[in-house]
């Protein structure tokens, strides 16, 4: 038994290069866990795979090595558990949003009447203030609109994991602030479990409960965990004035402009895998505001990864 | 200043004018120089040569054809109306024939890398074949001409619709498949919810281009076939020497293309989207 609700152990990903030559390993022994109803933000700089991480979640892409479980079940496949938003929206450009929203209503519940659905996607739609745009087409739309259909779209399937692709990356800096809090509200109307990728430091600060930090790829690893700790419900211009705001962003933006290539380095990563290949080694929980640190320790996971090995011997 | 289009629309009847009337004053009968006998008459003597109708000949013709387009007096003379209709039968029982297997096979071929490839180098000797090249074979298996060329409706009108589709299934975006991937869409929903809707403009182009063709193929088919049809209206009017009706019927099958051509672009439109 996990104690998470989302537990990702020992994802690696490596993609074959032609001729031959050495393959390219983006990230290794990823391990992170998601407690139900949290809100997760994962940062790193290009190229680390975060979006391969989300994928593998998703169950788009599949890990080379690791597997990924949800309540105690592995992962296989995409399924209507986990809703995922993409940074590009991928609404379907030749339905109206409404059937954009149906359509995935209808595959969630199979069995409701048509007044169901539609009730149900009208919810969602208000939810995101697009009431009156409902028979548009996508093309029809701003960016920061097909987004929020999009964030409807998800959230209308009510999953039980929300998978969100850096979904405020095309949007201008207004768009993107409005769409955060409208987020932020519906989330708070649903307790969802979110995993979200981001780019954006203050973003992160205000949506999430934890940050994961990437080091640079390749070779790719979680090496932190930055506890959020600033009360709910947060909005981008109070929590600028709370005491531990900058102490945490301080601490983020640092790990990106510093720490994230060090702790890439090979010399410094070989000291780390000696440790790391010990078991499952979750990432450091870090509170940069109070100075708590806090190493994560799953003694019953060593146990668990034999049995994986077992398993991973068997398979061969 | 007036529109693009109102310009465009004067420069062409203008262009029409010019042309019509060159061909006209340049396409004059020689004025006789002496009294021609009852003998030079009847033997077309006051022309020293056959010439192409004038586009006052073709006019007046045009004026008396269309005015009883559907009339049948006979295997040798029927109107021009009703000859259209035997090719445009002709051509739909073909072509929608060749849309029937050639969109399902499309959807396999786009969506099964092995069957693309399985199936490619068919398509690669099949394609290039004159359809006219099908016609003894055709009417040796087939025994019946009218079959005959709606076979070769068939086979000249299926490939540019299979390989449309099969690339417009093929190329169906990564985004739209993981759409229907993470919502749990079964196969069958996936196809006609996904990816017939994302690649419906490929094939629609495919089909346009399938008619186009296929109103080519059907006048020289049944210049060969003979019996009925448009095609067997131009060859009889050579036949009987009446180059006014060759002419006519030469810009009737030009109109009728480019109406079965536009009902294909409007369609296209239909299922046009946005991105």
């Amino acid at each position: 038994m996990s104690q998470y609700f989302l537990d990702a152990q020992g994802l690696t990903k490596t993609f074959p290069t032609p001729k031959g030559e050495e393959s390219l390993t983006v990230f290794e022994n990823v391990n992170f866990g998601i407690k139900e109803g949290e809100f997760v933000c994962i940062i790193g700089h290009s190229g680390c795979g975060k979006s391969t991480i989300l994928n593998i979640l998703a169950g788009l892409d599949e890990a080379s090595k690791g597997v990924v479980l949800m309540k105690d079940k592995e992962v296989v496949g995409p399924s209507l558990d986990r809703g995922v938003v993409f940074q590009n929206y991928s609404l379907l450009p030749w339905m109206s949003t409404l059937k954009n929203i149906t359509f995935a209503v209808k595959s969630r519940n199979p069995q409701w009447s048509k007044e169901q659905v539609l009730a149900h996607s009208m919810k969602y739609i208000e939810m995101v203030g697009l009431k009156g745009a409902e028979h548009r087409k996508p093309s029809q739309l701003s960016g920061g609109m097909r987004q929020r259909v999009s964030i409807a779209r998800a959230f209308a399937i009510e999953p039980k994991l929300l998978l969100l692709d850096e979904p405020f990356g095309a949007l201008d800096a207004l768009t993107r602030g409005m769409i955060q809090e409208e987020l932020l509200n519906i989330w708070g109307q649903t307790s969802q479990t979110v995993f979200m990728i981001t780019h954006d430091v203050d973003e992160a600060i205000l949506l999430a409960d934890r940050i994961l930090l990437m080091t640079n790829g390749p070779h790719a690893e979680i090496a932190e965990s930055v506890v959020i700790d600033i009360p709910r419900p947060r909005t981008r211009t109070d929590i600028i004035h709370h005491e531990h705001y900058y102490t945490i962003r301080n601490h983020v933006v640092d790990f990106l402009v510093k720490r994230s290539k060090e702790l890439s380095n090979p010399e410094l990563r070989k000291v780390k895998k000696v440790k790391s290949d010990k078991g499952l080694r979750y990432p450091t929980e870090v509170n940069p505001a109070t100075g708590d640190i806090e190493e994560v320790n799953h003694p019953h996971f060593s146990d668990v990864e034999t049995e994986l090995e077992k398993k991973v011997i068997n398979m061969n | 200043m007036q529109s693009i289009n109102t310009r465009a629309a004067i420069l062409s009847v203008v262009i029409f004018f010019v042309l019509m009337a060159v061909w006209e004053f340049a396409n004059q009968a020689p004025v006789a120089k002496k009294a021609v006998t009852e003998y030079e008459i009847l033997m077309g003597g006051s022309e020293p040569q056959a010439r192409v109708p004038n586009p006052s000949d073709v006019a007046i013709l045009a004026y008396e054809e269309l005015s009883q387009p559907f009339y049948d007096k006979g295997p040798n003379d029927k109107g021009i109306g009703l000859q259209m209709l035997y090719s445009l039968q002709r051509v739909a029982i073909g072509y929608l024939l060749a849309a029937l297997i050639a969109i399902p096979l499309g959807f396999l071929i786009g969506m099964s890398p092995l069957m693309s490839k399985a199936l490619d180098p068919f398509i690669q000797v099949l394609k290039p074949i004159s359809p006219l090249a099908w016609m003894p074979l055709a009417l040796f298996i087939l025994k019946d001409s009218e079959i005959s060329s709606v076979f070769v409706i068939f086979i000249c009108s299926i490939w540019p619709m299979l390989i449309n589709t099969a690339f417009g299934v093929g190329s169906v975006k990564r985004d739209y498949i993981n759409v229907a991937r993470t919502h749990e869409l079964g196969r069958l929903r996936t196809a006609f919810l996904v990816i017939l809707p994302a690649a419906a403009p490929t094939i629609l182009t495919g089909m346009r281009i399938s008619i186009g063709i296929a109103w080519l193929v059907i006048v020289a088919a049944e210049m060969l076939v003979g019996g009925t049809g448009v095609g067997y209206y131009v060859w009889n009017e050579w036949n009987n020497l009446d180059l006014t009706s060759v002419v006519f019927s030469i810009l009737m099958i030009g109109v009728v293309g480019m109406i079965l051509d536009l009902m294909l672009a409007r369609a296209t439109k239909l299922v046009e989207y946005v991105e």
